[in-house]
């Protein structure tokens, strides 16, 4: 034990939560300053798997950088290969057909359904419930069976190209889709009932952790976290793109800014996605899955691109910056999860250990994408 | 009976109750596992042996076989005396527990003193392996520990209070003789004590968290503290606190049989009475302390400490109040039956 | 909108509007780097919030622009020459030694209400990339001026602490200057 705990005149010491702890969920370390169970301050230590994608970035062509995009988030990657392809048929002006369109949106919402379902069995494991974990899987490998068989990949994604996607889905894959929502509509209300109306979960969650909207704000906090806060923003209606306009669905917006706002954000998420599914699934157009005048090697003009798509965490920007040449000049991305965690340090100030655990897992952290 | 065959008697159920205590414990483990497996629509463990009946065998072996790590700057005496005395005085307080009317270690008069007497130095054992791990995690977890068994062994030792005032004795075999049927439970003994369910209640919840069981597991929150006061264990170390854990599951549930469910006795006077009720209403207990910890998520230090201080004592002491005032009015006759 | 557009012209260098189909930003805006925490002030009041900061190293670009501009003069010098018959001068080597290097810094801001994108940009010398922190109109910019400090060596005064943030504790390189090699 440290000096610092043991001597009679110093009544805090210091704790390392992590970078191997279970609720860290990966290789995040928090330094926390605790005067017994309560927090003092809390400093996020990061970069224990930063791999600098954007330097490889630069040493790889335009297309050459796809897989990494789907290494940064491996529980939304389709999200993140959503960003990167926008982001680069913006800046070299690719069409993409609407049929690739849909069935981007298709797979992209699915993959938000996992990751939000993995988050949900994750942050109840937290908490110290167990059993929610086994059933969120159970509901998660249907989505992953799903998405391999058109992907051929069940994490690590690599599925978008310039102006498409790789692979066309087939009717499998549709009556499949249909039936697993069909099945995850079923389950969703016992989730409700033996979780969100839990007293347990109530009392740990009510009132605890709570966000202001403002500090949402001055962190640039986005995705659930900022929408659990009331702030009414989600790029997917605030700054339109791909197919989404033409969906009928609904941004959850809760006002409280605890845990308990964070976590129904996401399970009435996991709603709204499946209602894009559904639509999209009713209205896929028939037609090609690729464009077909995309040169082999891309070499977008001069200049700065920015874009953003709505990952299952918040905002993912890419910045592309090209000098004309068939590789980026610079590749900035911008990761909702670091922005988030950014506000844990201010917002756990003064929390008790238990509660300021409950409020890192509900800002769902995967930490790959944090470090990059 | 003479001394000599006495010290006999004593001896063979000494080894036959730490037998008892350690493969209880390793089968308690597999039913825990089986258990949370089928709550989990999982099927637990089934390689090793039929439907996985060896496997906690290979767990022992396997806990047995590994070295017991030192780390540095552990308090070396304090690090080793703490798991035995945490299993020592679980298996001590099976001694005064009535298997059945004639399988009794030691039938002793102030038993169910002796049981708590023993409880309470369990605390004793987890603070120390805490304090003794040089470990933040275990410190915190050791003083959760501290906090939580003081908090919840006033409304426990309230409510058990209360049964002694109804039952005249605390000599637990005598108290089995009391229930001679499912109607004389004292759960469901009204004449005493309006409050007998509440009792019942109070006196599980208690022993929940007298265990550290979950909602209550604050001591080993693995999600929080790692696994807490037992972090830094390894090997039979850590075993012989689970052997412990377990063996005070057990403990708390039969004396939940005892006082509350009539023991050893038949529910129907046309079935005899025996062991096999005893532990066929201990085992009952046990599954539903393994549903509640595979159903519920874990609560907080704050929330626990509340639920003993602002709940659960106020509750027993009305009920004592209450069992009281009935005793005086009504008085049961022979003071007991 | 348009307030915000003004505010930010009296402080900015140059404010201009861009494609935002073709670029994703609505408003472009250069200011000097000492006015950093100025644009920040004024895009703070009108609400918007920070998304990211980073840098662009352009290392060699002044001497590549200086070079393409010599050797479009020397074309016009030579096309005139050609055309007036005479003989084609020789072209001079361009002295690149005195030009000075520059780094860029972005940040992106964003508002929660409404669709408008603003980026704001200033230029560093490279060789002493210095400029004002902006951490405390936006405690957010804490972290992303670490992690631009960590890739490009860019100094931020009043940035409370620059070690090392995502690199190793012990890095003392900045692996997105061009420069850099592993």
């Amino acid at each position: 034990m440290s000096e610092l705990a043991l001597s009679p005149n110093q009544e805090t010491f210091v704790l390392n939560l992590g970078p191997q702890h279970p609720a860290t969920h990966g290789v995040l370390r928090v330094k926390l300053v605790m005067d017994g169970e309560y927090i003092v301050s809390a400093e996020p230590v990061l970069g224990y798997i930063h791999r600098m994608h954007e330097k490889m970035g630069e040493n790889r062509t335009w297309a050459q950088f796809m897989p990494n995009t789907g290494r940064l988030d491996y529980l939304g990657a389709l999200s993140y290969n959503h960003g990167y392809v926008k982001a680069v048929e913006r800046a070299a002006g690719i069409e993409v057909p609407e049929r690739a369109e849909y069935i981007r949106v298709i797979t992209v919402e699915l993959n938000r359904i996992a990751s939000h379902l993995l988050w949900f069995g994750a942050f109840v494991l937290d908490l110290g419930g167990f059993t929610p974990l086994l059933y969120a899987f159970d509901d998660r490998e249907m989505i992953l069976d799903l998405l391999e068989s058109v992907t051929g990949a069940r994490l690590t994604f690599c599925y978008f190209r310039f102006g498409g996607v790789y692979n066309d889905i087939d009717d499998d894959f549709v009556t499949g889709t249909r039936e697993f929502i069909k099945r995850l509509r079923k389950r969703l209300p016992d989730y409700h009932n033996l979780v969100t109306k839990n007293i347990i979960m109530i009392k740990r969650l009510k009132d605890v952790g709570v966000i202001s909207a403002e500090m949402c704000r001055k962190y640039g906090a986005t995705g659930p976290v900022a929408r659990g806060s009331g702030i009414d923003y989600d790029v997917r209606r605030s700054e339109p793109y791909s197919v989404y306009p033409e969906f009928d669905f609904d941004i959850p917006v809760y006002h409280e800014g605890d845990s308990m706002a964070r976590y129904m954000v996401r399970m009435d998420e996991i709603e709204q996605s499946m209602r894009i599914v559904e639509q999209a699934l009713d209205r896929l157009p028939d037609g090609p899955v690729k464009a077909e005048k995309v040169p082999k090697i891309i070499k977008p003009a001069p200049g700065d691109y920015y874009s953003v798509v709505e990952a299952a965490r918040g905002t993912f920007g890419v910045r592309l910056v090209s000098d004309g040449t068939n590789t980026p000049y610079r590749l900035k991305l911008r990761s909702p999860t670091f922005s988030n965690l950014s506000l844990f340090g201010e917002a756990a100030r003064g929390m008790l250990l238990a509660d300021a655990l409950a409020l890192m897992g509900s800002l769902d952290l995967v930490i790959p994408e944090i470090d990059r | 009976m003479n001394a000599s065959t006495e010290v006999y008697r004593l001896i063979a159920f000494l080894v036959g109750l730490i037998a008892f205590a350690a493969l209880n414990a390793a089968y308690l483990v597999w039913l825990e596992r089986k258990v949370c497996g089928h709550i989990q629509r999982r099927i637990g463990p089934k390689e090793v042996g039929p439907y996985g009946l060896l496997q906690p065998i290979a767990d022992g072996i396997k806990l047995m076989t590994k070295q017991v790590m030192l780390p540095p700057q552990v308090d070396p005496v304090l690090f080793r005396i703490a798991p035995a005395l945490v299993l020592i005085p679980a298996v001590m307080s099976f001694v005064v527990i009535p298997f059945s009317e004639n399988l009794v270690a030691r039938e002793i008069n102030v038993g169910l003193l002796m049981v708590f007497a023993f409880a309470s130095v369990n605390v004793l054992g987890l603070l120390v392996g805490g304090w003794g791990s040089a470990n933040k995690y275990a410190v915190i977890s050791a003083a959760r520990c501290v906090s939580q068994n003081v908090a919840y062994e006033i409304p426990m030792l309230i409510t058990v209070i209360t049964m002694v005032m109804i039952t005249g004795t605390m000599n637990l075999n005598e108290i089995v003789m009391q229930q001679p049927d499912i109607t004389r439970w004292y759960v469901f003994r009204f004449t005493a004590s309006p409050l007998a369910p509440v009792a019942f209640i109070i006196f599980f919840i208690c022993s929940l968290a007298e265990t550290n069981r979950a909602p209550f597991d604050l001591g080993e929150a693995e999600s929080e503290l790692i696994a807490g006061f037992h972090t830094e264990y390894s090997g039979m170390g850590f075993g012989l606190f689970f052997m412990g854990e377990y063996a005070n599951i057990v403990i708390g549930t039969s004396l939940a049989t005892i006082l509350f469910l009539g023991g050893w006795q038949s529910p129907v006077p046309f079935i005899p009475g025996g062991w096999w009720w005893f532990l066929a209403k201990v085992y009952f207990l046990i599954f539903c302390v393994m549903w509640i910890r595979w159903t519920y998520p874990r609560t907080t230090l704050w929330g626990l400490l509340n639920l003993s201080w602002k709940i659960l004592i106020p509750i027993s002491l009305l009920n004592l109040l209450l069992t009281g005032g009935m005793l005086k009015l009504m008085p049961l006759a022979g003071g007991a039956g | 909108m348009e307030e915000l557009v003004a505010r930010l012209e009296e402080i900015a260098a140059s404010v201009s509007r861009a494609d935002y189909d073709a670029k994703g930003y609505h408003l472009d805006v250069t200011v000097a780097p000492d006015d950093v925490e100025k644009a920040a002030l004024v895009l703070d009041e009108a609400g918007y919030t920070l998304e990211a900061i980073t840098g662009v190293d352009w290392l060699g670009e002044a001497a590549r622009k200086a070079e393409a501009e010599a050797k479009a003069a020397y074309a016009a010098a030579k096309k005139a020459a050609e055309e007036a018959g005479e003989e084609p001068p020789e072209m001079e080597p361009v002295d690149t030694s005195g030009l000075k290097d520059e780094m860029e810094i972005v940040y992106d801001y964003t508002s929660y209400s409404h669709l408008f994108r603003v980026m704001v940009r200033c230029r560093v010398d490279r060789d002493n990339p210095e400029l004002p922190s902006i951490h405390q109109v936006f405690p957010g910019a804490d972290w992303h001026e670490k992690e631009t400090h960590d890739f490009f060596g860019i100094v931020f005064t009043g940035n409370p602490d620059l070690s090392p943030f995502l690199l190793p504790e012990d890095a003392d390189y900045h692996p997105l200057r061009k420069d850099f090699s592993a």
